[in-house]
């Protein structure tokens, strides 16, 4: 291979970064939830996977393909390892939105003669709710559950929601909005008892807290690279081979790989940084789980403590440890991000959303549209260090101090005005 | 997503931010929008009687940085303006100035709404006033219907 081809510029948008006086690199990163950056360990396992061994999985009989598809496998043992489950029961797929995607079809289509009930939660990813109403045209009934206060499902609604007719339970594990743990091992169980099958969407879980497909009575498991630490676009999927055995009908037809389930030829330096992404998890979440809440807590204690009418959105006990959903009372999201420039971070404002709608998330634990509109998802993550937690927390702080200066809801609050009592005139749309 | 400098300017820079007493009569308040739609202006006119003449502008705003520009800028705008004249500031100036994406356009009709807003609610004021003694009017807010 040539070695003195030219690179042309690429036409993509630099990010600009500075150093702080005290060592801090800005833009600070700390939207974990949204993705993650590539470890560099998992870089290295994959970079001979583009040029030197480059083979297909299905070339069966050259050592290009024979070293590709050894490690598929290698890759696939560690994904089933982390989630406690074989390796022949993971089905590669391009991420999240697929793993979703053929979870639920397939499962709707392949049991189609048993039912067409499927339950899911208001709160569950678009990949899910998408598919779902997709189904619904196609004579599926799809019941919603509605979340908690706190975002949990309650266990008596989905008791209480299932019928003769029910072929599949889809929540998710961890919500990426609010980081809340949905009680996926007493869904299973209530599953299990039942003989539904049990999707979980477990993409911001996974790395992050113990999932294990046995112990929680699983059937069904997406996985995606890029949220711990692996690169984007590969994504698994956990199909249960026994207790039951677990059939999908495939949404991609073609050359039959990953046992018929997922044609179309493996991106193996993919599958190589998932797998390694995986086994990084196993061994560091522990000790990792642990660093990354103390970041969290800290963050969350350092504004809590020096500002008042902030609102956390969700459960404080069922949540992801690097998850952090504030709501600043009488500031709107967008322009909290704005003075807040040198850091990312998401809001569910409606304002930074396309549909300018706040956050359906927020809605549904019942936080007003007022406070959706102020809220902030913070999401820490592997390479995140203290002294960025301090220097966020200071911005935030400053930055909601100025904008209730300049709030008038924040002046009318403090006169005493009942802001719920006074007559917006504002009319829909 | 990217802003202008403009809008950055006035977000970083907000000119002419406070209150001023919404029950002197000299000072007319709007206040547009609604907390539910991420967005809520106040602003406020002090005008000479004799001349109508805005001398004095102010505002608060909660909203994004496109809804605070806007209302930065309107404050700006209306200053040194007679009451017909500043009835005369059009979104659309708005939207060109702070070169403002569709998205945000509705921020540059909740400005226009606030002028509009203090206006009428200064105009009220003079028509009270002129029979009898000038009562001051605590903690009225005068609402204006706003896209939401």
């Amino acid at each position: 291979m040539s070695t003195d081809v030219k690179t042309a510029t690429p036409a993509t948008q630099e990010i600009e970064q500075r150093t702080t006086a005290n060592g801090i690199k800005l833009p600070i990163y700390m939207d974990n939830h949204a993705t993650t950056p590539v470890d560099p360990r998992v870089l290295e396992e994959m970079l001979p996977y583009f040029m030197e061994k480059f083979g297909n999985a299905a070339s069966r009989n050259h050592p290009f393909g024979w070293a590709a598809e050894e490690a598929v496998e290698l890759s696939r043992e560690r994904i089933a390892k982390l989630i406690g489950a074989t390796s022949k029961e993971i089905i590669f797929t391009s991420g999240a939105t697929e793993s979703d995607n053929l979870a639920i079809k397939g499962v709707a289509e392949m049991y189609r003669e048993k039912g067409n009930h499927i339950i899911t939660a208001v709160t569950e990813h678009k990949a899910v709710l998408d598919t779902c109403k997709h189904l619904e045209k196609y004579g599926f009934r799809v019941t919603y559950l509605p979340v908690q206060k706190d975002g949990l499902v309650d266990l008596d609604d989905l008791k209480r929601a299932m019928d003769d007719k029910t072929i599949l339970v889809t929540i998710m594990a961890a919500n990426n909005e609010i980081g809340v743990l949905q009680p996926v091992a007493e869904i299973g169980k209530l599953c299990r008892e039942r003989g539904v099958i049990f999707h979980t969407d477990a993409v911001q879980a996974i790395g992050k807290v113990p999932v294990d497909v046995n112990k929680m009575n699983i059937d069904v498991a997406s996985i995606t690279a890029h949220k711990l630490y692996g690169p984007k676009g590969v994504g698994a999927l956990y199909v249960r081979r026994k207790n039951p055995r677990v059939q999908l009908v495939p949404i991609i037809d073609g050359g039959g790989h990953e046992r018929g389930m997922r044609s179309g030829t493996l991106n193996i330096p993919g599958i190589v940084g998932l797998g390694k992404a995986c086994a990084i998890a196993q061994e560091e979440m522990p000790q990792e789980s642990c660093k990354i809440a103390g970041l969290r807590n800290r963050l969350r204690d350092k504004i809590m403590g020096r500002l008042d009418e902030v609102y956390i959105n969700g459960s404080t006990e069922h949540r992801l440890p690097g998850n952090l959903n504030i709501s600043f009372a009488y500031v709107e999201g967008e322009s909290l991000l704005m003075g807040i420039n040198d850091v990312a971070v998401s809001s569910g404002s409606a304002c930074t959303s396309a549909t300018l709608e706040p956050s359906y998330v927020l809605k549904a634990l019942g936080t007003g549209d007022d406070l959706a509109h102020s809220s902030i998802r913070f999401g820490i993550g592997r390479f995140n260090t203290e002294a960025e937690v301090d220097y966020v927390a200071d911005r935030v702080i400053e930055t909601v101090e100025r904008l209730r200066e300049l709030s008038p809801l924040y002046e009318m609050a403090k006169e005493g005005v009942d802001l719920k009592s006074v007559k917006w005139a504002a009319e829909a749309h | 997503m990217a802003y202008s400098d403009k809008v950055i300017d006035h977000y970083n820079h907000p000119r002419n931010v406070g209150s001023m007493d919404k029950s002197s009569t000299d000072v007319g308040t709007g206040l547009v929008g609604a907390p539910e739609c991420g967005d809520v202006m106040k602003l406020q006119i002090k005008v000479n009687p004799e001349t109508s003449v805005i001398e004095d502008a102010k505002f608060k705003t909660f909203g994004c940085g496109s809804a605070i520009a806007s209302s930065s800028l309107a404050t700006e705008w209306v200053k040194g303006k007679t009451i017909h004249e500043a009835l005369q500031i059009k979104n659309t100036e708005i939207v060109k100035e702070l070169s403002l994406p569709p998205v945000k356009i509705h921020c540059s009709v909740l400005a226009e709404d606030a002028i509009r807003a203090a206006i009428g609610d200064w105009k009220k004021k003079q028509d009270a006033a002129k029979p009898a003694e000038v009562q001051a009017q605590q903690n009225r807010y005068w609402l204006l219907a706003s896209s939401c």
